[in-house]
Parts: structure tokens; sequence; C-alpha cells
């Protein structure tokens, strides 16, 4: 009968949609980030800075804030060395970052960088991070980690000061420390 | 509904066909029907139920917010009380009582025998007690239930949730599936199984309503499933969609939801726009004003849902073009919702009004509505919004359309249709005063909550600050007056079932539409030959 038929083809558009709308909500993952990214928003920074050094623009200088906090439940000692460095645009600098476990325990640790404001997001580049990594701490230990950045020459001129605030998130869990250690271990 | 069920009525002419009996006996009657009838009166038992389970959770938020201070139970518990209150009330009371009008009135509306997938329309149903006795028996479980509110934004329902969370997520799941499935079946039979010359645009409102909210859910609800689906795998997988440690971010989680989450609220107040705007006309005795207006009207609202979403997020740090474009979007939504309101009042004026029941309670939906989309554009003001957002401001605007929209347009509803359900008038006088104590304490309870908002009462807390101890009793006082109202409900509903008035085919002498042509109770088995629609 036409009747059941078109009920049935109707059935299974609708269905499609369904499945489609599903695949949709996680498209909206990489959407997302794409949004993020080609708008210049939510403070993200992107990967390592690649293209090489910048002439300096001496005309102008950047006050660049660093912060450091822990997330929820994180243990560690984590901060910048220095609080503050004016740079000129197109300057290479770098600042290190101290982290110290104080548990009788290894642990691994990812930070996860944001900038603020965030339009001056697209210009703050970072050749070298420990951010790009994770760290894995053994109980006591302590590092100086680097990351190393330069403010673009065409950030906006009403930006003078900008915040690279850094959350340090205990990841132990997902990434157990154990097998990295063995690992540097049996490399020598 | 057992006056529902006498087959003496059925064929209404066509006795001679085989397939023309009664119901089976007994329990498996129910278990095993796809009479879109008994599906129907189960959807609406099972939304009465829930919103009696809902509605008692509210009553011991209004008990502890009775006075500042903490008296009866614990944050947790009480953060248990709010989330599972706004699930049950939103997932359970009000979207099944909408299944269960379409179920009931869609085919008797538009001249069908039946739904168009009855053994699919069956499951749907089924799935929703399972869906709930998971979801409720978390409270009982270790840890206790979702209490991250019923927007369950992450990390707080991932990270930091209780273990239940996982039967949270399944219960999600299962009612999604539920409504989808209700909603390609309301799509088939209004699409395929129309009445001959039953056009679209001849089509009640309700019907045309019901349609364009069967898309939404179609096309919202899979985004819900996918969002518990992220949630499900962030928790056990090891991903990282809403965990900034692993490179995710909760702000996702925001999007994602109310992309489901905007959607949503128009398909809880779509269908109670498509009632109001039967019963108007009905007691106003006036042709409906406007009917064309008020389809592409109810099309805009559907389609602006879509791309509003982020105005519950502005506090979140969206670029300041975003705030405007969302801000912008929301208020357009004013345009179309003004068209409705300004033709229901259109529809009223000069008509030769009388005041039942069903017609009560749709021009208190009217009004109060109307005061409920008002602080909706007030909330829409991005700026502004930085002060109400999170504020009992917000929990009033939402309860406003939410109470008088979408669950007097249900109490109007079934006023309506009970004569035609029953076969029986429900007792006029009782019905009154459930309208007037449901009327007089909603206001009771919500309408001080715009004022503690404004002065900055968060939401979702059990304790306050002395300065909004006063406005806290009225509200409570009112919130309990409206709970113990809604028993009265319950009663009324039972004596009519059980006797009454025998109703005539068609009971309200202004009403219109086919489901009028079919005696009262109406038959098991109505138009198996298809009416003629002039």
């Amino acid at each position: 009968m036409s009747e059941a038929l078109s009920t049935r083809h109707l059935v299974i558009r609708l269905s499609l949609v369904v499945v489609g709308m599903f695949g949709f909500g996680f498209a909206l993952v990489p959407i997302y980030d794409v949004m993020c990214q080609a708008f210049g928003i939510n403070g993200k920074t992107a990967g390592a800075y690649e293209a090489g050094l910048q002439s300096t623009d001496e005309s102008r200088q950047v006050r660049v804030q660093f912060l450091a906090t822990n997330a929820a439940e994180m243990v560690w000692e984590f901060g910048p060395q220095a609080d503050e460095v004016l740079v000129h645009p197109g300057d290479s600098t770098q600042m290190l970052f101290v982290a110290y476990n104080p548990t009788d325990k290894p642990m691994t640790a990812q930070a996860i960088p944001s900038v603020a404001p965030s339009k001056a997001a697209a210009y703050f580049h970072k050749t070298e991070c420990f951010c790009f990594t994770q760290q894995v701490l053994q109980p006591g230990e302590r590092i100086e980690m680097p990351v190393r950045f330069i403010v673009d020459r065409d950030l906006p001129a009403d930006v003078r000061h900008l915040t690279l605030a850094y959350t340090l998130f205990d990841i132990t869990v997902r990434k157990p420390p154990v097998a990295q250690a063995t690992l540097t271990r049996a490399a020598p | 509904m057992s006056a529902v069920i006498d087959p003496g009525h059925a064929g209404h002419g066509h006795a001679g066909h085989d397939h023309h009996h009664g119901p089976a006996k007994g329990l498996m009657r129910w278990v095993l029907t796809t009479n879109h009838k008994d599906i129907g009166t189960m959807y609406l038992w099972f939304s009465f139920a829930m919103f009696l389970l809902g509605g008692s959770m509210a009553m011991v938020i209004r008990a502890e917010l009775f006075q500042p201070g903490l008296q009866i139970v614990q944050p947790e518990f009480f953060n248990q009380m709010t989330t599972m209150h706004g699930l049950i009330m939103v997932f359970g009371a009000v979207m099944p009582a909408f299944v269960g009008l379409a179920n009931w009135m869609i085919p008797l509306m538009i001249g069908a025998p039946d739904m168009a997938l009855p053994r699919m329309n069956n499951f749907s149903f089924w799935l929703l007690p399972a869906a709930f006795g998971m979801l409720i028996s978390t409270l009982f479980m270790e840890g206790g239930g979702p209490n991250f509110g019923w927007t369950f934004y992450a990390p707080l329902s991932t990270t930091y949730a209780p273990e239940s969370v996982t039967f949270f997520i399944f219960a999600v799941h299962l009612m999604g599936i539920s409504s989808i499935m209700g909603a390609i079946n309301v799509v088939a039979t209004i699409l395929n199984l129309r009445a001959p010359g039953m056009t679209l645009m001849k089509m009640p409102l309700f019907v045309w309503t019901w349609l364009i909210t069967a898309f939404l859910l179609i096309a919202v609800m899979p985004v819900l499933a996918g969002c518990v689906t992220m949630m499900l795998m962030d928790i056990h997988f090891g991903t990282s969609f809403f965990s900034a440690a692993g490179g995710g971010d909760p702000v996702l989680f925001q999007h994602v939801f109310w992309f489901f989450g905007h959607p949503e609220v128009y398909i809880m107040i779509l269908p109670a726009f498509g009632a109001v705007s039967a019963i108007i006309p009905a007691f106003a005795r006036k042709p409906l004003f406007g009917y064309t207006s008020m389809v592409y009207a109810t099309a805009s609202i559907a389609f602006l849902s879509f791309i509003v979403w982020a105005h519950h997020m502005f506090t979140v740090g969206i670029p300041l073009t975003g705030e405007l474009f969302f801000m912008y979007a929301t208020m357009l939504i004013a345009v179309p919702t003004g068209v409705k309101v300004f033709n229901w009042a259109s529809t009223m004026w000069r008509g030769s009004m009388t005041f039942e029941t069903p017609m009560l309670f749709s021009v208190a939906f009217v009004i109060l509505f109307t005061i409920g989309g008002f602080s909706g554009l007030m909330l829409a003001i991005a700026p502004a919004d930085f002060q109400y957002h999170d504020t009992y401001f917000v929990v009033a605007h939402f309860h406003y359309v939410l109470v008088p929209g979408a669950i007097f347009g249900i109490f109007a509803s079934a006023y309506y249709w009970l004569p035609k359900w029953t076969g029986h008038m429900y007792d006029e006088t009782l019905g009154k005063l459930h309208f007037w104590m449901s009327f007089i304490g909603m206001n009771m309870a919500f309408f001080p909550m715009h004022f503690v908002g404004l002065a900055g009462m968060p939401r979702r807390i059990p304790d306050y600050n002395m300065m909004f101890a006063n406005f806290n009793m009225v509200s409570s006082i009112g919130a309990f007056m409206f709970g113990a109202t809604q028993l009265l409900f319950l009663f009324i509903v039972i004596k009519c079932i059980r006797g009454g008035k025998p109703a005539a085919a068609k009971p309200w002498d202004g009403a219109e539409g086919l489901e009028w042509t079919v005696p009262s109770p109406a038959p098991y088995h109505t138009f198996t030959t298809p009416p003629e629609v002039k």
C-alpha cells in the first residue's frame, strides 16, 4: 500500500536526520575549535610557532604578565620566576616557570595556556613551551621549565598589556608516570 | 480511564468490519496496546505522576527556603532536589504530557484511525518508566543522585559528579530515544494520515504546532544524546571533550548543551500555543484571528530557536560581537511571539466570551506567559544579564513561561478534552477552584522571585541573606498552595472518569474540529473510514 510505503520512506529520511544531528553534536567539537581560532576568541594559543624570527619593533613596549594557577586537587608548587616582563614586539623572550612535586609519588602534569585579552592570543607566539609536553616529576623533584615567546609586530596598538596564564592539571591518572619513568631509565 | 473503552460505541456505523473490537482485558492491555488513545492516556497519567513527584521535590526546596539558614535538608540533598525537580519536570512531566495530548488528539483532529507507527508508539511510551525508574533510583544510591543542576554543566557533571551520573546519562539516552521516536511518529502521522481534503493549511493549530515541535525534537534530541555521550566518554573512556587538562574545554559543553537546550524550551511551549489557539476561539465563539500568521509565527519561532543558544552563556566570556548577535537574535523572537499574543487577544476581542475552566486557564496563559516573555526580554539584554545571570530573576522568568505557559496549557487542554476522553463533564465548580488556587498560588510563588533575583539572590543555594526572608516566605506559602491544589486536580479528573453529567459529542458550543464529530467518550476505534473535509 502506498501509504505504508510513504510512511516507511518518511521514517527512513527522518532517521537519517536523527543520525546526522547526532553526528552534528560531535562535529560541534572541531567547529568550536575552528571558530575559536578563526575569531581569535577564548584566549587559546596555537601550537609551536615556526615562522622564524621577526625584526624588533623598538617603538613600543608591551607588558607581559605571567599567571600560574593550580587546577583543583593539584598539589605542585608552580609559578613563574618573575611576575612580568617588558618586551618589544618582535623580540624573542624567555621566561622560566618552576614546578615542584612535594608528594611522595611520581606525578604527571599538563599545563594549559590562555592569553588575555583574547584578541591578543593570535599575536602571541610560543616558539618553545613546557605546555607542548607533559611534565613528569619524581617525589620531591623540582624543575625549571622554559617558555620562549614572540609578541607579534602586528599586535593591535591598543594592547599594551597582556597576560599569559597557565593552569596546571594533575593528569597522573590519565598518563601514569611509571611507564615514562622506566623509559627514561632504560634510555642510557 | 475506564470510560473510554466502551466497545458499544465502536465502529460508529462500520461495525461490520472484523477489526472493530474493543480493547483486551487486564494489565496486558496496557503493556501491549498499540491504540493511540490508550497510549495517550498512559502518557498523560505518567506525566501527572511525574508532575506530582517533581512537585514534591519543589516542596522540599521551598520548605528549606521558607526561612534563611539550614533547617530541613543538607545542602547536598538540596542540590539533588533542584536537579531532579528540573529534570523530572522538563523530561518527565511537560514533554510526556504533550506527547500524550498529541497521541490522543492528533489522529482525532486530522481524521486518522491511529498514529502512523503504533508499535513504535508503544515502545516509546514504555521507555519512559524505565528511564525515570533509573533516574529516580539514583537518589537512593551511595553518593546520591545528580546534584549538578538540570543543565548538568561539565565539569560538575563529569569530574566532580557523584558515581550515579552514569545512570543519569543512560536515563537521558532513553528519554531521548523515546522523544525521537514519538516525534517521528507524529511527523509520519501528520504528513501521511490526514483525511482527504485536510490540506496542511486546514489543519488545527495544535496539529501545526506539534508538527513543528516534532521537527525540533528530531533536530535537537540527538544533540543532547551526543552531549551526554561525550560526558560518558570523558568519565569512563579517558577522552577530554570537556576537560581542560586533556585539551578539551568546559565552555564547549555549554555550547553543545544549549544548542539542544534552547530549542527544548520551545518544544515545551509550542504545543501549548496550539492548544490555546483551539480553546480561545471555542470560548470566544469566534474563529481564530490570523490563522496563517499563527502558522508562520510558530515556524519563525522554531527557526530562531536554533540561533539564540548563547544567550544562556553571556557571562562565560564570549566575544562582544557574539553577545550582540545573540542579544539581537533573541529579541527578534519577541516579534513572532507578539504576533501570537496579538492574535489571541484579537480572537477574544468582541467575542461572546464565557469563562469555563479551560478558558480561564487559557486567558491566564496569555497574560502570564507574556509576563514571562517580558522578563525574557530583560534577560536578553546582554549587559543587564551580567546582573541577572544565575539569580532568582532567571528562576522567576522560566517558571513564568513554564508554569502558566506549558503547565496551564496542559491543564486547559485536559479540561477542554476531558469530556471527549471520559464521556462525562468535569465538575465545573471544582475546576474553577483549581484554576483560582493555581493562579493565586503560582503568582505568589514566582512573582516575588523577580524582586529577590534583582536584589541579587543566587539560585540553587539552600541558604540566603536575611534581607530576602520575607519574599521567600511568601514564595514558599504560594508554592505550598500551588502544590496542594494539584491534588484537587487529581480528584477532579478521577471524579470525571467515574461519573458526572454525560457529555455531548460537542460539549462546547463554539468548538471546532473533527474531534467533536465523534461521540463522547471517543470510541476505541475512530475514523476507520476517513471523514470528508470540505
